[in-house]
């Protein structure tokens, strides 16, 4: 088997799902300027919805593809509803409230919504089932499954659609002006009460879809789920750019496709004994093909901070970031 | 500027000090007669004072939110742990290691702030949180090829502290009194936090808090007055993971035992909420909020398991859960009624309602 070109191929699919959950994080930044710290349990919750949908539908009569729609069609309302309950509870009020103040509602909320989640679906992780027949091509001597295909176009088709609407509607213009200067937008007549709830909305309407995304990738969904993936995500989209759409898109696979090679990798460059240098000091160790490995791809989290920080120190305003991060 | 003189600004009316500490030295008595279990569950209340102090330092007084400070204590802990257990044979005294444990942690502090704190303050919220899980993730899986913290099985068998022929873990009688060890804990930890709660409350009134209060309110305008705002955030941010590490050295000596499961993001968010709902930047309200939130698992677990039990007959509401929404709640609600707190701070109580109008 081809581990390049597999790592390649399993990094652009964990990366769309990246970078649909990052556009939900720079579209809420873009606009107020503050981290949405409970997307990740809005993503979860889609998940969680899907997962319900599917298991009570699955052996009735509908065939599978539609029973698939119907889970996101029903994961996406109820996100949204989270996303709106949540600019209205942990951000609104406190739109001119110190920053600090926002933070902590949010990460409030985040912790609201994981355990309502734990409280609804339980503390075991759930099977996410596959229930559309998953069909693998080879490419050379790697393999691609059609739902790495479906991710992998479904998140440009999003990414296109949401340029589309922030770049050529009338709504996207007001959302820009938002992002521009609140009371400026306010004054030429736009509504940045709507503008600002819109934002998260849609954002939680994206999140839904990747909540799908993901539990048809990995196959298991579990309440914690969302801190991790949010995590991720908004590393990515530091990565990036914060509050740049097409920025979230590269930081996202460009994050999914370090963590599979490095993942995939980390092991055999961290094994000592393929070095002479310090092959010759661990020789108990290294005989017969024996292998000193110093990190494993148990470490695979732990990649995405590391970009996170790296970026922070070396290019705080990201890969295409527009806005300088530290406008007060 | 005058210097206080009395830190608590209580001057001439000491009888109630008095009979506040009497109350405090004889309470660890009075509570082991209804048993040993509630004196090491007032030693795990203080100790989320001293960590919910130390937190104050920096969501308090600098204003920096910090959302993996369990890491800090976690990082405590471990060097606790490695220093005085049969798992590296390692056994130096704890009045070495504690200080070690302070050192190691602030050096994380100050390392994990530098790129982070001359950034806006909710990278650091998001780079602390990652910070903590990674910590986590570290601890667990270091037990390999070189076995460091044992993984997820942890540290077992680590020393109690000892003065002399005083050994923590050991029961003690003095003139009929039955010291047990959760009682010598109980007296080093008050002692531990008299001494916190006086750096405390002198570093609030020193140039450096008053430095953190100008930044807290218009990082801008303080930076404008000459003030290094990078190095006076980094040093909070350093000097709250050191009080952190301090904490989760005695953690380890009181536990004899530590595992990653004890530092999940969940204590984050308590310690978090304790700041918040007792008032950030007011150490009395700290203390009073820590205290609080302390003994709500405690209080969950004699109220919501009875009541479940006899209304549904079985469990509907796991009083872990309920405890971690209470947490959530607490964070929500406390920023939106009442964001200085329940016992705030009066020129933090200024800043926030009149921000929020």
């Amino acid at each position: 088997m081809d581990i390049f070109l597999q790592q390649i191929i399993n990094g652009l699919t964990t990366g769309s799902v990246y970078a649909v959950v990052a556009l939900g994080y720079t579209m809420v930044y873009g606009v107020i300027q503050l981290i949405n710290f409970a997307h990740g349990e809005v993503v979860m919750i889609g998940a969680m919805v899907a997962f319900t949908v599917i298991t009570s539908l699955a052996g009735g009569a509908l065939p599978a593809p539609v029973i698939l729609l119907t889970a996101v069609v029903a994961a996406i309302p109820v996100c949204m509803t989270i996303g709106y309950l949540l600019e209205r509870i942990a951000y609104r009020p406190l739109r001119h409230a110190p920053r600090l103040a926002p933070l902590i509602t949010a990460i409030g909320m985040s912790i609201i919504l994981a355990h309502l989640a734990l409280m609804v679906w339980g503390r075991n992780p759930k099977a996410f089932p596959q229930i559309i027949a998953n069909p693998v091509f080879n490419i050379g001597e790697a393999s691609i499954s059609s739902v790495q295909i479906s991710i992998i176009l479904l998140s440009f088709t999003m990414m296109a659609g949401l340029s589309w609407f922030v770049y050529r509607t009338r709504f996207g213009i007001a959302m820009r002006a938002t992002a521009e200067d609140v009371r400026i937008a306010g004054l030429m007549g736009v509504n940045a009460d709507k503008v600002i709830a819109a934002t998260f909305v849609i954002g939680a309407a994206l999140g839904a879809v990747a909540g799908v995304m993901y539990g048809s990738y990995y196959g298991i969904i579990h309440y914690t789920m969302g801190f991790t993936l949010g995590l991720k995500a908004f590393s990515a989209a530091v990565l990036g750019g914060i509050g740049n759409l097409a920025g979230a898109m590269l930081g996202g696979l460009l994050l999914g496709l370090v963590e599979a090679m490095g993942s995939g990798y980390i092991g055999e460059i961290t094994d000592l004994c393929q070095w002479s240098l310090t092959s010759s000091m661990l020789v108990e160790q290294c005989k017969d093909g024996g292998n000193f490995v110093l990190f494993g791809s148990n470490y695979q989290d732990v990649f995405a901070f590391l970009m996170l920080i790296l970026v922070l120190v070396f290019r705080p305003s990201g890969l295409l970031g527009e806005r300088v991060s530290e406008r007060a | 500027m005058k210097i206080p003189t009395n830190f608590l600004h209580n001057k001439g009316n000491i009888a109630p000090m008095i009979a506040l500490a009497i109350a405090l030295i004889a309470l660890p008595f009075a509570l082991a007669l209804v048993g040993t279990a509630w004196v090491r569950i007032t030693n795990f209340a203080v100790l989320f004072v001293l960590l919910s102090l130390g937190l104050n330092i920096v969501v308090g007084f600098a204003g920096l939110l910090d959302l993996g400070y369990i890491a800090f204590f976690a990082v405590g802990a471990y060097t606790y742990g490695l220093l005085a257990s049969p798992h590296l044979g390692v056994h130096l005294p704890f009045w070495i290691i504690l200080p070690i444990g302070a050192l190691v942690a602030c050096i994380a502090g100050a390392v994990l702030g530098a790129p982070t704190l001359k950034l806006r303050g909710d990278y650091l919220a998001i780079v602390t949180l990652g910070f903590g899980e990674i910590v986590r993730i570290f601890m667990n899986n270091m037990a390999a090829p070189i076995n460091i913290t044992n993984g997820p099985k942890g540290i077992a068998q680590i020393d109690s502290f000892q003065i002399g022929p005083i050994d923590f873990g050991k029961v003690d009688t003095l003139g009929g009194l039955i010291v047990s060890g959760p009682i010598k804990y109980y007296y080093f930890l008050m002692l531990a936090l008299m001494v916190v709660v006086i750096i405390n409350g002198r570093l609030k009134d020193s140039r450096i808090g008053r430095a953190w209060v100008a930044i807290r309110e218009d990082e801008v305008a303080a930076k404008a007055t000459g003030i290094n705002t990078r190095n006076i955030k980094l040093l909070a941010f350093a000097m709250g993971a050191s009080f952190g590490g301090l904490s989760g050295g005695m953690f380890a000596a009181i536990q004899g035992f530590v595992s990653p499961e004890s530092f999940i993001l969940n204590e984050s968010i308590m310690v978090l909420a304790m700041v918040v709902m007792g008032g950030m930047g007011n150490i009395w309200g700290v203390i009073a909020g820590a205290v609080l939130l302390s003994f709500v698992p405690e209080i969950l677990r004699y109220t919501v398991e009875p009541v479940q039990m006899a209304i549904f007959g079985k469990m509907w509401i796991d009083p872990e859960v309920l405890r971690m929404l209470i947490f959530g709640l607490a964070l929500v609600l406390t920023m939106r009624f009442r964001p200085a707190g329940i016992w705030p701070e009066s020129r933090h109580r200024r800043e926030m309602t009149a921000a929020a109008k």
